[in-house]
């Protein structure tokens, strides 16, 4: 069967099994626009490229399946750049098709050329400059395997404008006809390695599982759950892991890291063994990485053999699919003679569910949970901590200033516990990885690595496409709001009603903080005013309802109201406190020891 | 000048890639990006011409070499990475050279050829173009040797090497074939 270069790349976009695609078309992507019609993909016309990479994002964190994002040549390929980095950083599997001038003109500097390859090779896993059509099904084929396995990330498929138009003989790849010869991702640990960290395992009297992403990539959360449940081992999910084990459960000690909670901050810092699974030890997580976890042995499991002793040497460094390790790990566990308990649920072994882990058999104090008696004066300790330096914010009652926790704690409350949280950047973030209680995988999606601002209204927008049977919030800040806002008016044409909940602070709020804290109260460019842009007014205009809140009273029914709104966008404009902070935080560079608490909490502040 | 021969700092790394373009800019983008410092580089293609194989030498104070062949092994088009420990493996350079050689010193510089058993590929009539492959720390003699005649230009290629063949009292060369179980992610 003779199809052209460009139906054979959507027909081969369909046996992927895509569903949903974000894009824009231009010169160069114009033949690969024309099949679009006829076929069964669902394709999102976006307001920018940009978007269009955030919102395939948001639909592959939701749901685990690759994003996919079609652009056209130079400026289209150059926009979509910084969502290639955003999901490099944080392994989020990506296939875009950029189109690109003919093969004839390449290198020319013809018109909208630009050389994407190239720019790209750094934040992307591959790329691919397809200069035959006959290769089309394959490369996808390899874009989308490349994409998926090992450590997931996005891939660039560059496709000239003539290769898209030629003829060519369809036909689909077997596995075996993938040309990736030095291709190999890894799979189950090596077993000695797997006995040697269950024996650490058991002869910790101090451990904390450190549980990130990868977790969450590779579906591995009912394996974490029992492998916290039956060792008594706590665990603190980073900022890119959170909902990986739940929040509500006795054991979770919640985020740790640069704005993480005290506990899940300084139980890192005095544990005698860290359990790293599917976590890379980020600075935004270590602090100064010379006096990070100093009487701390290492455990670590990664599937990207280079994550292992990159920024801290291990003690046992197993590079595997953190769900098979952790499998592995309890098999080990069981032949060193530890004990199941009436806690431990099952499904280990099986397939993962996608629905969760769900809440805790039983609940109580960390300490009386499931206590394995080495286990128990650690737990004390960690109890102590939690009772000593809980997360704390002052809401005054009536007209005050309206504080972002109390709006997060009434969004929490308000909407159903499965919600899809999306954040941008800042300060927004921070509060609400802190504020929400996350109790399913997959609910919580932001952007870790690259920070980048104006990620959440698209990235919400793809989630919600994923994911039409959840509520989808966007928690966002304005300055963030204002980068892509325009989206919302992809999110209103094609009738995606994600829900934004803007934290306006008028401010570029941790900037401020850090300007605040360590600029002498110099504030430089930081400022950006509640009411210009008018939020609401944009809203409105962008087919979305708007709604303004600047009162306590007002949070409640507001966020009721949108709750019930489910035929469009809704953007809820919040006047938060300007001057409000987010605590702890260990000042960049500092050690995790310094790490400075709420004002109230503080030695001088204690009667 | 850097003698580069004796120098522990340095690493040779052979590196068999898909023999397709843009492959040789992954790699030294890689180690542009990341911080590592190559010290040479040379390409060429294998007795398999599906394959390429660069040969780098990198400079491990940069970077500890673990982390560096784990970068480097994410590479797609990268199919395996031995690094050859030097005192086990077989390395040559080639060094080219146009040597000032006037009436005086002309006889010199042709008996100092010959004592490196090198060659002289080009006469002037008051330079000669010089050739000497071997070893890098002979090649390095020589360069300095030669420099006090007047290099007027010098090319040298990089090092290649290969790993020195097994037989009877000699230990194995491959301090680590990567690629085969350490596999990749991404």
């Amino acid at each position: 069967m003779e199809l052209t270069g460009a139906q054979a790349l959507i027909r081969s976009l369909e046996m992927q099994e895509v569903e949903v695609m974000f894009g824009l078309p231009g010169g160069a992507i114009l033949p690969v626009y024309d099949p679009i019609i006829d076929s069964s993909i669902r394709h999102i016309l976006v307001r920018h490229e940009q978007g269009a990479g955030h919102m395939a994002e948001g639909y592959a964190q939701a749901t685990g399946r690759p994003g996919v994002a079609m652009v056209t040549s130079g400026p289209g390929a150059t926009n979509v750049v910084t969502p290639l980095a955003d999901a490099y950083m944080d392994s989020i599997p990506l296939v875009v098709v950029s189109g690109q001038v003919p093969t004839s003109a390449i290198g020319t500097d013809a018109f909208q050329e630009s050389d994407i390859t190239g720019i790209t090779m750094g934040i992307t896993k591959h790329n691919w400059l397809v200069t035959d059509g006959a290769d089309i099904p394959r490369v996808v084929a390899e874009a989308f395997t490349v994409a998926t396995s090992g450590r997931p990330g996005p891939v660039l498929v560059d496709v000239p404008k003539d290769v898209a138009q030629r003829p060519m003989e369809w036909y689909w790849p077997e596995p075996d006809d993938l040309d990736l010869p030095g291709y190999r991702p890894m799979t189950d640990g090596d077993p000695a390695l797997v006995r040697q960290a269950a024996e650490l395992i058991l002869a910790a009297e101090k451990p904390v599982i450190y549980a990130g992403g990868g977790i969450l990539k590779a579906r591995a959360w009912d394996g974490l759950c029992e492998l916290a449940e039956r060792t008594g081992i706590p665990v603190v999910t980073t900022l890119m892991g959170r909902g990986c084990f739940p929040d509500s459960h006795p054991l979770c000690l919640g985020m740790p890291g640069m704005h993480g909670n005290y506990t899940a901050v300084t139980s890192m810092q005095r544990s005698d063994l860290l359990v790293a699974l599917g976590s890379r030890f980020d600075d935004r997580v270590t602090g100064r990485i010379a006096d990070f976890a100093p009487e701390a042995k290492i455990v670590h499991v990664d599937v990207d053999p280079a994550e292992l002793n990159k920024v801290r040497r291990a003690d046992v460094g197993i590079a595997g699919d953190c769900r098979l390790v952790i499998d592995e790990l309890l098999a080990a566990l069981d032949a060193l003679g530890l004990p199941h308990s009436d806690a431990t649920r099952g499904g280990r072994g099986g397939a993962p569910s996608d629905a969760v882990a769900g809440a805790p058999a039983t609940t109580g104090s960390l300490a009386a949970h499931h206590p394995r008696e080495r286990l128990i004066p650690w737990r004390a300790q960690l109890t102590e901590w939690q009772r000593t330096y809980p997360l704390v914010y002052d809401q005054p009652p009536g007209a005050g200033a309206l504080k972002p926790q109390f709006v997060l704690e009434t969004l929490r409350d308000a909407t159903s516990e499965d919600t899809i949280v999306v954040a941008g950047v800042g300060q927004h973030q921070m509060f609400a990885s802190q504020w929400w209680q996350f109790d399913h995988p997959r609910t919580w999606i932001n952007s870790g690595g690259l920070g980048t601002m104006g990620f959440a209204v698209p990235a919400s927008i793809g989630a919600k496409v994923g994911r039409p049977d959840r509520t989808v919030w966007a928690v966002d800040g304005d300055g963030c709001f204002q980068m892509t806002a325009q989206e919302l008016v992809t999110a209103s044409s094609e009738r995606i009603p994600v829900k934004i909940a803007i934290l306006n602070n008028a401010y570029l709020g941790m900037v401020r903080q850090w300007q605040e804290m360590f600029y002498g109260e110099r504030y430089s460019e930081v400022y950006l005013s509640p009411d210009l842009p008018d939020y609401v007014g944009w809203a409105e205009a962008m087919g979305c309802v708007g709604i303004r809140v600047e009162s306590t009273e007002e949070v409640a029914p507001a966020i009721d109201k949108a709750n019930d709104i489910d035929d469009r966008p809704v953007v809820v404009d919040f006047r938060v406190d300007a001057f409000e902070k987010v605590f702890p935080m260990v000042p960049a560079g500092a050690s995790n020891d310094e790490i400075v608490v709420d004002p109230t909490q503080r030695e001088e502040a204690r009667p | 000048m850097t003698v580069y021969g004796a120098d522990k700092r340095h690493h040779t790394l052979t590196v068999v890639v898909e023999n397709k373009s843009g492959v040789l800019a992954r790699v030294a983008g890689l180690f542009s990006r990341r911080g590592y410092n190559i010290y040479s580089l040379a390409v060429a293609p294998t007795d398999d011409e599906r394959f390429s194989r660069i040969t780098i030498v990198v400079d491990v104070e940069s970077s500890p070499l673990e982390q560096i062949i784990h970068q480097l092994d994410k590479l797609v088009p990268v199919v395996s990475i031995t690094e050859l420990d030097p005192a086990r493996s077989r390395e040559r350079e080639l060094l080219l050279a146009t040597v000032e050689a006037g009436p005086e010193t002309r006889g010199k510089v042709i008996e100092l050829v010959g004592v490196f058993e090198g060659k002289i590929v080009d006469v002037g009539m008051d330079r000669l173009t010089v050739m000497l492959a071997g070893a890098p720390s002979k090649v390095d003699d020589f360069e300095d040797l030669i420099r006090g005649y007047g290099i007027v230009e010098m090319q040298r290629t990089g090092r290649v090497a290969l790993p020195m063949l097994d037989r009877p009292g000699r230990t194995p060369h491959l301090r680590g074939l990567r690629g085969a179980r350490t596999g990749k992610a991404g």
